[in-house]
């Protein structure tokens, strides 16, 4: 059951990364990799809100492996995110992949930190 | 810095999708229905390998989250070596990089897991552990792509006699 659990919110997390990417990508022409950027800043902050719910007893155990492991997890990346940044610093735009690296890790981080802090706020 | 790209760029920088890439672009409307399940199941694939390294390796709550630092390592290892294949190899099958890139790579590794661990640290008075999580998970990750890439691009040119 807990298996069928990641399957089911990795089906789904995989694919909405892609095609967030390509509506990000398509709307928005730049060098910056803003596509994977918004996935993993909005995954980090779902996955805080439903660790958060979690702890606080507010969600079942369950729900952090769909949402959590399987959704939030496969949404995320971090192979995409290290692949794009090598090729921005190769590419010779080496202060974008910098901002990148500090960007990505200090907002998604914040992300995570204010889903956790509003789970703990609305059931803690 | 922030400029548009040019249409001669031939490698992609985003792995996942790039619409710089002329053979990218029409892939959705292509097969949408092939494409999407490629990337669903690779996706699932990845998580359960990631899911499988947390059972086998749990971390207890505020201890140094070893096993998403591997998992997030070797993901990062093995998109080196797959975009080498994929950019520098002919004939590689166009679900190829949806599949293995997009799907179970990106479903292996984990941005959110990395972001909430390093939270929880912080939230049990650990903040130096989470600087340090936060700080060598980064290193290593781009050191790993690093490698792989510079290493794969190598043996493909020595394979070609260059």
């Amino acid at each position: 059951m807990n298996w069928l659990l990641v399957i089911l919110g990795a089906m789904v997390g995989a694919p909405v990364r892609y095609l967030t990417d390509r509506a990000v990508q398509a709307r928005h022409d730049m060098l910056f990799p803003l596509g994977t950027f918004t996935v993993n800043v909005v995954a980090s902050g779902v996955l805080g809100l439903v660790t958060g719910a979690v702890l606080a007893g507010a969600a079942p155990t369950r729900a952090g492996l769909l949402v959590g492991t399987g959704l939030c997890g496969a949404l995320s990346t971090y192979s995409t995110f290290s692949y794009e940044t090598l090729r921005l610093a190769q590419d010779g735009a080496r202060l974008l992949a910098a901002v990148n690296v500090a960007g990505s890790v200090l907002v998604a981080f914040g992300a995570a930190v204010l889903g956790t802090a509003v789970a703990q706020a609305v059931w803690g | 810095m922030d400029g548009t790209r040019s249409q001669a760029v031939v490698k992609p920088t985003d792995s996942d999708v790039d619409l710089h890439i002329p053979a990218q672009r029409p892939e959705l409307r292509r097969g949408p229905v092939p494409l999407l399940a490629v990337i669903a199941a690779g996706g699932a694939m990845g998580a359960c390998a990631r899911y499988g390294a947390s059972l086998l390796w749990p971390t207890p709550a505020d201890a140094f989250p070893w096993t998403t630092l591997l998992v997030n390592t070797t993901g990062c290892a093995a998109i080196g070596l797959l975009m080498v294949m994929i950019t520098e190899v002919r004939a590689v099958h166009p679900l190829v990089r949806p599949f293995l890139g997009t799907g179970v790579l990106g479903g292996y590794t984990t941005f959110s897991t990395y972001a909430v661990d390093a939270g929880r640290l912080v939230d049990g008075r650990r903040a130096g552990m989470a600087l340090a999580y936060l700080a060598l998970t980064t290193a290593l990750a781009l050191s790993a792509v690093w490698v792989t890439d510079t290493a794969g691009r190598s043996l493909v040119e020595r394979w070609n006699g260059r």
